[in-house]
């Protein structure tokens, strides 16, 4: 019934519009002026809005920078991201300066120029030497950013120092593993076919590499100054490991492995001091109490924490797909991986437990 | 029907043509001038209304996924009327009609709308006027073209009315997540309804653009050599051929798709454990998918832009009353653009685990498209410069198009440089400049192309007072939508999720959300007012005179009538190139390409 009416709204609306521009094209042919032809005061009028819109438009971007930039990403916990910062704002610079004068000359003109009696049109079809000059400076321009941007990419996709910790992190339909090398800092081997309800990532018992390999679920931890270098493998479907802080972002493909490899440089502990992020995540507290309050519930604090979700399109949890990820002090991270034990070592007696309540 | 072809005559002696319409106008029955009709302007209306209809009902999707981004959780009645009781229960939707709603809308803005329907219009429209044919090369294809169109639209919209839901793999629909049911519903019933969709809507690609492309190289009237032609039709031309040689490889990718989900080969799949089970195929890979699917999917993006493009010359020049500058560096710059899209793929594969140098190949062959691109805004920035510009609706959207072109475009450089894509691929930040340099990009030029044509579609002239209305609204929304999205991105918030809500780190940015949605509500109420302006015209506008523009192309020449064969009598000739506007030494500001040169009189831009 309610679908009925609003189609009777909808077919009544378009109707009363229908016979209101009936009206004022009558009015306007009784008037002697045809509605379609463009006058003058039409152009003049147009003319202005452009200018107009030129100010406006000047002055959202300028309210958008001011009132979103402190809402990004705070600076980045890793090597090669602050090299990726400092490319990226040099970038913009440029691109910013481009947008501004090309703006400022597309609406100044669209206002100065617009179509009344008397006005003087300049035939010009083309000038050579004004199509070399943005020809040739757009290209230098782009010169500077690929030197400058293929630069960094080579930097940040050379190998990993073969001293780099090797960790693996594997994704599956809606969650994330990681998998440390253990002592000898490699890997064992792995296969879907092995894959069981306890053996999470199929690992192989029989390769000696992975006897000391060790298991961790929901979060991450990395010792802060020390590269790492991650192995990315998926077991079902395309996903993407993004870890925003650190700037690093690798896709896991099936039937593939991908590699990627940075050198966190600020410890969890120490970017929850930061200033910037303290501010941050003091709004976020506010509007996360705000929203608790007003459904009547209790939430605990948001803590800052690092970060790796997914970025590549999954499935219908793709969007709650995320790991915790800890920089910790060398110190704590070792204390923290005793307490890990290797996925073959005889499991202690309630881990055995779990496990068999899990198949069940 | 068949003795139609009888005027389709190459540009050899057509001189001496007999016109002979009426003795057949009476054999046409409505079935064969409305629905089946070989006529190239009621085939450009046929494609036109389809895809406004497809593009309506995108744009419905796009506004009931950012009500769910902005408030998310909250119910909305009109997100239960608009889907029924299944998919919009207590007007919510869930994680999986979410992903389905945006990718239909992708599916449909990329496809339907910015390729089937812009140049399957302006094509259709403009080739045969502009050039100085009776119609297109073949009658008979052109028919069909529209035919497996509007098949393949019906087919993408049914995946709404199965019990699995439509495909929901984003419009990439990467595989293996489209190639396994086991994945999600909408890699059931729904995946295999895209992909023959899909299929179709291919060969009507095909057909279409083979016969722009014979008609443009055989059905050119007398004078009108390559460089006299128009740039619509140079546009027209170039992305007829970008699509007949890239859509051929949509096809395989699409084939193979359909071999592993049906017939269990394994292309694109590899040691894949999913649904509690080890799959059977080895051996394959993903990757090759991402390297078909964008071998089409980068040129198509220029598919969709440069016919776009092409409007706005057009428009901009003649409501400057001033000729285009730079007509053969246009040229130029719309050749380079259209070899270059074919060797840019890799770009949207940077984090893929490609090898990192044939990543620096497609940075470096990916930046070099913005020096074309440059040329092409500098251009037309300077049209505008010391003209008379006549401000219809039409010359408002070609002037929006630049701008967006220009900011759209710039944060493309940032998106191609493979060391930046890292922290922003896949990230709210690609789909805020896609939208811009594209999406609205080429929706400006194709309103701009409707109203600017509307008298050559419909013989009327839509209201102008609700053109500038239309334009204001489309254009502050546009970037009230998609300014801000940049600031997601950057703070690295991802594409296509359902809600942020699982992120705390996001939850700062949820007024952005709202901001966005808001000006997304107005988008979509100032399209309201487009559409009754489009079909009130259609039947009630004011009734256009022959050249309403004072425009040089040849398509104002014809008489304000449906006449079929175009022009009445013997086709014009041509003997200058089509922007001689305010040239000195005339006594009107135009000068149609049908008037001979004056003596001692320089052609294409010298005076």
């Amino acid at each position: 019934m309610i679908k009925f009416l609003v189609y009777v709204a909808i077919i009544l609306g378009a109707l009363a519009i229908g016979y209101l521009v009936r009206v004022f094209e009558l009015a306007s042919s009784l008037k002697g002026t045809k509605p379609e032809v463009i006058t003058e005061k039409d152009n003049k009028l147009q003319a202005r809005l452009m200018l107009f819109f030129l100010f406006a438009f000047f002055a959202y971007v300028i309210w958008n920078l001011v009132e979103f930039a402190p809402r990004m990403l705070p600076v980045s916990a890793s090597e090669h991201g602050v090299e990726i910062d400092w490319l990226f704002n040099f970038n913009m610079a440029i691109l910013f300066f481009v947008f501004t004068i090309t703006h400022i000359i597309l609406f100044y003109f669209a206002f100065k120029y617009y179509g009344r009696k008397g006005i003087q049109v300049t035939y010009l079809a083309h000038d050579n030497k004004l199509e070399m000059i943005w020809t040739i400076i757009p290209a230098i321009v782009l010169a500077i950013i690929i030197i400058f941007g293929l630069k960094s990419w080579n930097k940040i996709t050379s190998d990993a120092d073969p001293n780099s910790m090797i960790v693996e992190v594997y994704a599956q339909q809606y969650n994330w593993t990681a998998r440390y090398a253990g002592a000898d800092n490699k890997l064992g081997d792995a296969n879907y076919r092995l894959i069981t309800a306890t053996n999470d990532l199929g690992m192989d018992e029989k390769s000696a590499e992975g006897k000391d390999d060790i298991i961790v679920k929901n979060e991450i931890h990395i010792p802060v100054g020390k590269e790492v270098e991650f192995k990315f493998r998926s077991r079902d479907v395309i996903h993407s490991a993004y870890f925003p802080h650190f700037r690093a972002q690798m896709n896991c493909v099936p039937g593939m492995t991908t590699m990627f490899h940075f050198t966190p440089t600020i410890t969890t502990a120490e970017m929850r001091k930061d200033p910037y992020v303290i501010q941050q995540v003091k709004e976020i507290n506010a509007i996360r109490q705000a929203a608790a309050k007003k459904e009547g519930r209790t939430e605990k604090p948001y803590e800052f924490n690092y970060i790796l979700l997914c970025n590549k399109i999954c499935g219908k949890s793709h969007y709650d797909m995320q790991m915790r990820v800890v920089v910790d002090t060398e110190a704590d991270y070792k204390k923290w991986l005793a307490t890990k034990p290797a996925f073959f070592a005889a499991p202690p007696a309630d881990a055995t437990k779990k496990e068999v309540a899990e198949i069940k | 029907m068949s003795d139609n072809h009888g005027h389709h005559e190459s540009h050899h002696g057509h001189d001496s043509h007999d016109h002979h319409h009426d003795e057949h106008h009476h054999q046409e029955s409505f079935v064969t001038k409305y629905i089946f009709s070989m006529d190239h302007k009621t085939i450009s209306r046929q494609f036109l209304i389809t895809a406004v209809i497809m593009a309506f009902l995108a744009m419905l999707m796009s506004f009931i996924f950012r009500l769910q981004l902005a408030w998310p959780g909250e119910e909305f009645a009109i997100i239960n009327f608009l889907l029924g009781d299944k998919m919009g229960k207590d007007g919510m939707i869930n994680p999986e009609t979410y992903m389905a709603l945006v990718t239909i809308h992708g599916t449909v803005m990329v496809f339907m709308v910015l390729t089937g329907g812009l140049s399957g219009t302006f094509s259709n429209l403009l080739i045969p006027y502009q050039i100085g044919a009776r119609d297109m090369a073949s009658g008979f294809l052109n028919m069909l073209s529209y035919w497996f169109f509007f098949l393949s639209s019906v087919i993408m919209m049914w995946g709404f009315f199965i019990e699995s839901g439509p495909a929901s793999g984003g419009w990439t629909v990467y595989p293996p997540l489209s190639a396994l049911p086991q994945a999600m519903d909408g890699s059931k019933m729904g995946m295999t309804l895209w992909l023959v969709s899909m299929s179709l809507f291919i060969i009507s690609a095909l057909l279409a653009g083979l016969n722009y492309i014979v008609t443009v190289i055989q059905l050119r009237t007398k004078g009108m050599t390559m460089t006299r032609l128009p740039l619509t039709v140079w546009a027209f031309f170039v992305t007829a051929i970008l699509g007949v040689l890239s859509f051929p490889v949509l096809f395989s990718c699409a084939l193979l798709l359909i071999f592993d989900r049906s017939f269990g080969t394994s292309f694109y799949l590899s040691d894949i454990y999913i649904g509690g089970q080890a799959l059977e195929q080895t051996g394959g890979s993903p990757i090759l998918y991402e390297h078909l699917f964008w071998f089409l999917g980068h040129p198509e993006v220029y598919i969709i832009i440069l016919p776009a493009l092409g409007l706005t010359s057009e428009i901009i020049s003649v409501n400057s009353r001033k000729p285009i500058f730079g007509y053969r560096a246009m040229i130029g710059s719309i050749l380079a653009i259209g070899f270059l899209s074919f060797i840019v793929w890799g770009h949207h594969m940077f984090m893929t685990g490609m090898n990192p140098f044939l990543g620096s190949v497609f940075v470096f062959t990916t930046l070099l498209i913005a020096i074309p691109s440059a040329v092409k805004a500098f251009n037309y920035i300077t049209t505008l410069w010391k003209g008379n510009i006549r401000y219809t609706p039409a010359m408002l959207f070609a002037i929006g198009l630049v701008s967006t072109f220009i900011s759209g475009g710039l944060t493309g450089i940032i998106l191609a440089d493979s060391a930046l894509d890292i922290n922003i691929h896949d990230t709210q930040f690609v789909t805020a400049h896609f939208h811009i340099v594209m999406g609205v990009s080429a929706i400006l030029g194709m309103c701009a192309g409707v109203y600017h044509w509307f008298p050559k579609l419909f013989l009327r002239h839509m209201n102008k007072t609700l053109g500038y209305i239309h334009f204001w609204g489309t254009f502050i929304a546009a970037y009230g939508v998609f300014f801000p999205m940049h600031f997601l991105g950057l703070a690295g918030v991802p594409r296509r999720y359902y809600s942020n809500s699982a992120f705390p780190m996001f939850d700062n940015l949820i007024d952005i959300n709202i901001f966005i949605t808001s000006f997304a509500a107005l988008a979509a109420a100032v399209q309201l007012i487009f559409l009754f302006n489009f079909f009130y015209s259609m039947f009630r506008g004011p009734k256009s005179e022959q050249n309403p523009w004072n425009s040089n192309t040849l398509e104002w020449t014809t008489p304000m009538a449906n006449t079929h064969g175009n022009w009445p009598g013997a086709l014009p000739v041509v003997h200058r190139w089509p922007y001689d506007y305010s040239k000195p030494g005339k006594d009107q500001d135009f000068v149609p390409q049908t008037v001979p040169l004056a003596e001692g009189e320089v052609d294409g831009g010298g005076h």
